[in-house]
């Protein structure tokens, strides 16, 4: 029983991991004003990417590239949204798009397979002493991959970041209210495209944590909606770090939930139902069943100064 | 150069284009140190752009800025600060969730360790709010506060910029007489410091009573500047439109009939999904125009759509024409004859994409004439909207032309053409000559006049006190969704109402105007 609790909280943890740190990429591009749908597409790109670096080079190497390549995907998004002003959710679905057809292509012309890569070196587990000789706690924090410790850090970073800093600030000022931002000289487009570009970083280190962290290898579109669902986390979350981290915690127990019992046989649920749990939670969430989530003012209106 | 060395701002030649028009046409422009300087013109005739210039949000495309007798690049706003110029604009630029302090210091933040220093932050606004007498609660949410201090907020966060010239845009439209007042002692208090202020305006009473000097622009060109004890209020009114203006509505006295719209105990929610209506009640007769006063906020905005169906009542009663209506349906209510000028005529007035001819039959498009059957009767719809642009005055090339390529003034025709056809016994206008100019005031004054004696029954809705003082039978005053109380216009003083607008029962003030 207790051992069974121990697999439930870890592997919640570990299928959190990627929603939390997408989600908080999400957040920052939100936050700055732009919608960002592209994460899902971006985490696909990391994953491949990451892939590929460990191949041929090492697990770090891949997890570096993973993240330069969705800065700079990140980067084509804001170009296109925030500097063309075009429709962010048309920009987004783009990139989704050309993102499975990329990666699905160069899996086939590297690798000569069109469903999955070679076995490669993932980034293996940090141990941290004291806390693994703890009962459950240990088991739960004690050894997991890297990714869960960065995503948990990155958590506590980027609510400092955001509300602690003048940067976090100005951030949100231009997400809420560009005109009075730029009113007061902030740089409204270079704050989103820097908003933009991080969640770049922390998408494609989401993808990185899918093929070189959970799994050693990449599967054709593994990212299979957590792109999506670490939007839905954000909203869940109400645009905030530990919010979205718990959205995503939740999400991933369901996803935990629905593992175990199939591992341990129980059936009086059928599994599509834990498997729906998070979709279903996040329509509650979005319609304001579960507490009404207020998106920041100017998010999704790209910024015209010269308007009379 | 010799000129100017008592010069806070001298502008040469400004001029700044947009697609289509010139907003500025080389245009000059002075600002004396230590002065309170009018900028006067009617909407929409660049006195804004000006500003804007000068503050860096647009950039001139041709001209010289001087600021203290330096030559400055104004490229951004940033420029125009570190020389001492901050702009408090018409629509404030606050951001609603972030406190009072955040706002304040947003761009020019106190840190420690990287991290803002919320105590020095809140402090330096307690510091600069004391010494101004501009009385804040540095913690408080900006979406919390009362207009009033949002922009008093807007003040403080030039000061604490270090401005030493301050651009007021219209700052007295969202206040009350007894706020403005006090506005007024702020500029004064402001200028004893030291302080240039720009006060940008079109409404010339204050002019005379605020400003040292006033220059005047229209269509993008300057007028003149002159000092404001040099000149009477007709001959600024003659400058700013460039004709004689009658500043009177010349109107009979009203013949009321039988009540039309009966409103009792109206409660409605607002977006934010708090009470906006609070027990609303008053009646609107045939051949008299109620004037609804009162500050942006209190409700009107949601009366309005209550009472066109637009918005759900949590409870109350309507009657229209003795009938309780107990479902407002926008339809039914305009089948049965209300017609409704909306406050903002870009979102809910016309389909700016549409063609004049197009939005001319909106809400009526599916009846005979203009349909029969499945199809649209294009001829018939063209014919019907040249005469109502020949009627109503519609300065346009013809009919096909889309309404958002027409000046403001005659989209709100367009609006009036399309609601006084169908011939409506409840004419509701919210707010009907907000931004436009002077022309086309006068004339949708005179024929919402024209409406009442012809025994239509009026509620004006305005945020301009002078509008519903010129304009009304009965002035009700609307405070907190709550109606203070009915006037006789006769009754109607504007410090009277003005009281009444900030919430003071009728009683006190009635006291207080026989002491006086």
């Amino acid at each position: 029983m207790l051992a069974n609790l121990t697999a439930l909280l870890s592997t919640t943890l570990r299928m959190a991991t990627p929603l939390i740190l997408a989600a908080l990429g999400g957040m920052f591009s939100e936050r700055s004003g732009v919608i960002n749908i592209a994460l899902e597409g971006i985490m696909l790109i990391g994953a491949f990417t990451a892939m590929a670096g460990s191949y041929f080079f090492s697990p770090w190497i891949g997890v570096l590239a993973a993240v330069i390549v969705g800065m700079i995907i990140a980067a084509a998004h804001a170009l296109v949204s925030i500097s063309f002003r075009a429709d962010q959710i048309v920009s987004g679905t783009a990139i989704n798009i050309f993102a499975a057809g990329i990666t699905g292509f160069l899996l086939r012309l590297i690798f000569g397979d069109a469903g999955q890569s070679p076995s490669v070196q993932d980034v293996g587990t940090w141990k941290i002493p004291f806390i693994k000789d703890i009962p459950v706690i240990g088991g739960v924090f004690g050894e997991q991959i890297p990714f869960v410790y960065i995503a948990l850090i990155m958590v506590g970073v980027s609510y400092w970041i955001l509300f602690k800093t003048p940067f976090g600030l100005r951030i949100r000022s231009v997400g809420e209210h560009p005109a009075a931002a730029d009113s007061v000289g902030i740089n409204v487009i270079g704050m989103r495209y820097i908003a933009v570009i991080m969640s770049g970083f922390f998408a494609g280190l989401a993808g990185a944590s899918l093929s070189v962290g959970l799994l050693d290898l990449f599967v054709k579109n593994m990212s299979s909606g957590r792109g999506f669902i670490a939007l839905a986390a954000m909203i869940f979350g109400r645009w905030t770090p530990q919010g979205a981290m718990l959205a995503a915690l939740l999400f991933g127990f369901a996803d935990a939930l629905q593992m175990l019992a199939q591992t341990i046989g129980l059936t009086f649920v059928p599994r599509q139902f834990l498997l729906m749990a998070p979709y279903i939670l996040t329509i509650l969430a979005l319609t304001g069943v579960i507490g009404r989530s207020t998106p920041p003012a100017a998010d999704g209106d790209p910024y015209i100064k010269e308007e009379v | 150069m010799a000129s100017g060395n008592n010069l806070a701002v001298e502008m040469k030649g400004i001029t700044k284009r947009f697609p289509g028009v010139i907003a500025n046409d080389r245009v000059d422009f002075e600002l004396e140190k230590g002065e309170i300087h009018a900028l006067l013109g009617e909407n929409g005739a660049g006195k804004t752009t000006l500003m804007n210039c000068l503050y860096g949000f647009l950039n001139a495309d041709e001209g010289e800025i001087f600021i203290n007798n330096k030559k400055v690049e104004v490229t951004d706003p940033n420029v125009a600060i570190n020389h001492g110029i901050g702009m408090v604009h018409q629509h404030f630029m606050l951001v609603p969730p972030f406190t009072v302090t955040e706002n304040i210091v947003l761009g020019k933040e106190p840190t420690e360790n990287n991290m803002i220093d919320y105590k020095t932050a809140n402090q330096n606004v307690r510091d600069i709010s004391k010494q101004y007498g501009l009385n804040v609660e540095p913690t408080a949410k900006v979406q919390d506060i009362s207009v009033g201090m949002q922009q008093r907020v807007e003040i403080l966060k030039a000061l604490y910029r270090g401005a030493d010239i301050l651009i007021l845009d219209e700052p007295t439209a969202v206040l009350t007489p007894q706020e403005v007042e006090e506005l007024v002692k702020i500029m004064e208090s402001l200028t004893d410091e030291g302080k240039s202020i720009i006060f940008i305006t079109h409404k010339l009473k204050e002019v005379q009573s605020i400003a040292d000097r006033v220059t005047v622009i229209r269509s993008g060109k300057l007028i003149d500047t002159v000092k404001t004890d040099t000149v009477t209020t007709n001959e600024l009114a003659n400058m700013m439109v460039g004709r004689e203006v009658i500043l009177e509505v010349e109107k009979e006295e009203a013949n009321p009939g039988e009540v039309v719209l009966e409103v009792e105990d109206l409660y409605a929610k607002n977006d934010r999904d708090l009470m906006a209506l609070n027990g609303t009640s008053f009646s609107v007769k045939r051949g008299e125009i109620l004037g609804i006063a009162g500050v942006d906020g209190n409700g009107q905005t949601e009366l309005t759509e209550v009472l066109t169906g637009l918005r759900k009542k949590e409870k109350g009663t309507i009657k229209f024409k003795g009938r309780e209506i107990t479902k407002p349906q926008t339809k039914r209510l305009f089948e049965e004859g209300i017609s409704h000028i909306p406050e903002d005529r870009q979102k809910r007035g016309l389909i700016m994409e549409f063609k004049l001819y197009e939005n001319l039959i909106l809400g009526r498009h599916d009846r005979k004439p203009y349909a029969s059957g499945l199809n649209l009767n294009n001829k018939k719809i063209k014919e019907e909207a040249r005469r109502l642009i020949k009627e109503y005055d519609i300065r346009t090339p013809s009919e096909t032309v889309q309404a958002k390529s027409l000046s403001g003034g005659n989209q709100q025709k367009l609006i009036i053409a399309r609601e006084f056809d169908r011939k409506p016994d409840l004419l509701i206008a919210a707010q009907p000559t907000r931004g436009i100019d002077v022309g086309a005031i006068e004339y949708i004054h005179n024929s919402l006049i024209g409406q009442r004696d012809n025994n239509k029954a009026i509620l004006l809705i305005s945020l301009e006190l002078d509008e519903i003082l010129s304009l009304s039978d009965r002035v009700a005053v609307i405070y907190e969704g709550k109606i203070v109380d009915i006037l006789d216009i006769e009754d109607a003083t504007e410090e009277k109402l003005g009281l009444m607008m900030a919430g003071a029962e009728s009683e006190e003030v009635k006291g207080g105007g026989q002491v006086g």
